[in-house]
């Protein structure tokens, strides 16, 4: 005679195997049988079963069970699987009436072969499944850049269609709303430069040297960098969020449907606004950064306002400054076509839809610094 | 009376067609016409490709093989300027409405009138007016569609569809998620709108009570063999098919249940 039992406390429950006869066993559950309480190993009770003769035949007996809930349902039907496993027949009358039911309801209907296995693929299968996508990825972003130009294409022959109204509430989204958050990294950024600056180059005794620093890198590189990852985080995300949303619902489906090109209707008025807004933005960025440098130039260095103006003035050549704002058109455009791209490509669920604005921020970060990196090593070779 | 007179030329003919994500079969050899004026109704248990087919048939998906032809022209592989026109003479009413969420019920229905015609602002204005009058949301025209009920939204779905006048109207499971009155109305709707426009509807849905009110003709498309086993009047269908699964399907597993398993 066998016993499991836990401690009285924590375990109202109890589990003895009887062999009445030496072909059947008789497992006896007595006590509270439910999940809060914890629940015995099913493969024990088997265990205690492969003793000196063979058992044939497996009974329940739960006379004084007071209460029970899925668990006793779950630990039974385990039992009975482990046992069919061992070939022998189980009894499963002695079990209460609703547990019984539970049982056949479960077995109505027989397991589906899918193949989900819940197994991770093997390694070389999970490279070929990523690799397959990214692939495709490539070529589903290829197809959108090209469709995209046929749209802007058919804007230039006035055959484009899309509600000026979403032009101009797109312009007014990403140009206005967005300059005090531009102010603010500008102006920091200006500072930050003029600091670096100042520390270095006050050993040399070139302090005014400063506003040659912080205005050619402003103009040149950091002002539409700066400018460009700020609406990626902003406006890109807000293009994939609403996108996706409207995939989601259907919507695009149904300009589609309509005969309205999505990509008319909803990528050009966005890309456009980028393209119209960005350049202004990164000239304000710009003029705000080097306004930064000049509170670090007159307040820590003393140099005079008029002689800092000036010494910016020289410094930035009309190149510098034409090169930042081509710079920040590309960006532009960059971050308009990735949040409008991923919003399309979004999945038809909430969590999809989370996924595609965070792709869209990642990807147009990364394509704004490497798009970045090679204007500077074209911009070299040109030696501009 | 009938009998002498041949039957019109079908409206749309779905020719020999299979639909596919990748190498995955949805719905294999599926054949079938809908006469002009005709309610054609697509039926079948959920997850059997309903919604998909519906999706290739007004182009949103293409076909693995085979063809749509409307009028007998082929749609699946028409040059895209003969689809874009083809397209406008279809209508498609989505599930959830699927009206644009930025713009008003007005500007909704306007949109494919802006774009396609060369009406005045005052012409379309009234026009969308009526549309909406005719699905029961006369006054609606400055809502948001996120201001409306489910019902409604089905509805001015519907008044959206029917902007350009098309003579093939698509619904998507118009009863699905409303309540028995709704759905009814949605049904009569449909009823009156075949009646006064003559146009023809094809309706994907699994409501039986829809199904028997509105259906002149019904395919069922099985989840199993995935392709149609059964086509014609539901009624007809659901005594004396010789499928027992589209009888258990028409009889919620009903009378004869044990030939539902």
């Amino acid at each position: 005679m066998n016993r499991v039992q836990g401690t009285a406390v924590e375990r109202p429950w109890a589990l003895r195997v009887e062999r009445p006869t030496p072909e059947i066993a008789s497992v006896e559950l007595t006590g509270v049988w439910r999940k809060e309480h914890g629940l015995p190993d099913p493969s024990e009770v088997l265990r205690q079963l492969q003793g000196a003769s063979p058992v044939h035949l497996l009974t329940f007996d739960t006379s004084h069970l007071t209460g029970w809930d899925s668990g006793l349902v779950t630990f039974a039907s385990r039992v009975f699987e482990e046992a069919r496993a061992l070939g022998i027949a189980s009894d499963r009358a002695g079990l209460p009436d609703g547990a019984q039911r539970l049982l056949r309801l479960a077995e109505a209907v027989p397991e589906r072969q899918t193949n989900r296995s819940g197994l991770p693929p093997s390694w070389l299968a999970r490279i070929g499944t990523r690799a397959a996508a990214d692939w495709t990825a490539i070529v589903v972003g290829l197809a959108f850049l090209g469709e995209s130009l046929f749209a802007l294409g058919a804007l230039l022959r006035g055959r484009a269609r899309f509600r000026l109204v979403d032009l101009l509430s797109v312009i007014q989204e990403c140009g206005p709303r967005a300059l005090g958050i531009v102010s603010l990294i500008s102006f920091l950024i200006g500072l930050i430069l003029g600091f670096v600056g100042a520390v270095q180059l006050e050993q040399f005794g070139a302090s005014i040297f400063v506003a040659n620093l912080v205005a050619i890198a402003m103009t040149r590189e950091i002002g539409c960098i700066m400018t460009a990852i700020v609406m990626a985080g902003r406006t890109g995300a807000a293009f994939a969020a609403q996108l996706g949303t409207m995939n989601t619902n259907q919507e695009i489906d149904a300009l589609s449907t309509m005969g309205i090109s999505p990509t008319e209707f909803l990528v050009l008025p966005r890309m456009l606004a980028l393209i119209f807004m960005m350049p202004l933005l990164t000239i304000y960025a710009d003029l705000v950064g080097i306004l930064g440098g000049a509170v670090v130039g007159v307040a820590l260095l003393g140099l005079g306002p008029t002689e800092y103006f000036e010494q910016t003035r020289g410094a930035v050549g009309l190149a510098s400054f034409f090169i930042g704002v081509g710079k920040s058109v590309v960006f532009g455009i960059l971050v308009a076509l990735v949040g409008c791209l991923r919003g399309m490509q979004s999945g038809r669920s909430a969590a999809a839809v989370g996924l595609a604005a965070t792709s869209a921020v990642v990807t147009s970060i990364v394509l704004i610094i490497v798009v970045d990196g090679v204007f500077a090593v074209i911009l070299n070779v040109l030696s501009l | 009376m009938a009998s002498g007179v041949t039957p019109p030329p079908p409206r749309i003919t779905v020719d020999d067609l299979t639909m596919a994500y990748g190498s995955f079969v949805i719905q294999h050899d599926l054949s079938f016409t809908v006469a002009p004026g005709e309610i054609f109704v697509v039926m079948g248990g959920s997850g059997c490709g309903k919604s998909t087919l519906l999706n290739h048939m007004v182009g949103l998906r293409a076909p693995a093989k085979g063809d749509v032809l409307y009028d007998g022209r082929s749609f699946c592989h028409a040059e895209t300027e003969e689809r874009e026109h083809l397209r406008r003479r279809l209508g498609v009413s989505y599930q959830a409405g699927a009206l644009w969420s930025s713009m008003t019920l007005a500007e909704n229905v306007a949109l494919p009138l802006e774009t396609f015609t060369e009406l005045s602002p005052k012409q379309i204005r009234e026009i969308v007016s009526l549309k909406l009058a005719l699905v029961g949301l006369a006054g609606f025209e400055e809502f948001y569609p996120s201001e409306i009920s489910g019902g409604m939204l089905k509805r001015a779905g519907v008044a959206r569809a029917m902007a350009l006048d098309p003579d093939i109207l698509f619904f998507d499971e118009p009863s699905a998620g409303l309540d028995p009155i709704s759905s009814r109305r949605l049904d009569d709707l449909i009823l009156e709108l075949r009646a006064s426009l003559g146009a023809t509807m094809v309706v994907v849905t699994h409501e039986l009570a829809s199904i028997f009110a509105i259906a002149d003709r019904a395919v069922f498309l099985d989840a199993e063999t995935r392709t149609m086993i059964a086509m014609g009047d539901p009624k007809k269908l659901r005594d004396e098919s010789p499928e027992a699964s589209v009888r258990a399907f028409l009889t919620r597993g009903g009378p004869d249940a044990g030939g539902a398993r």
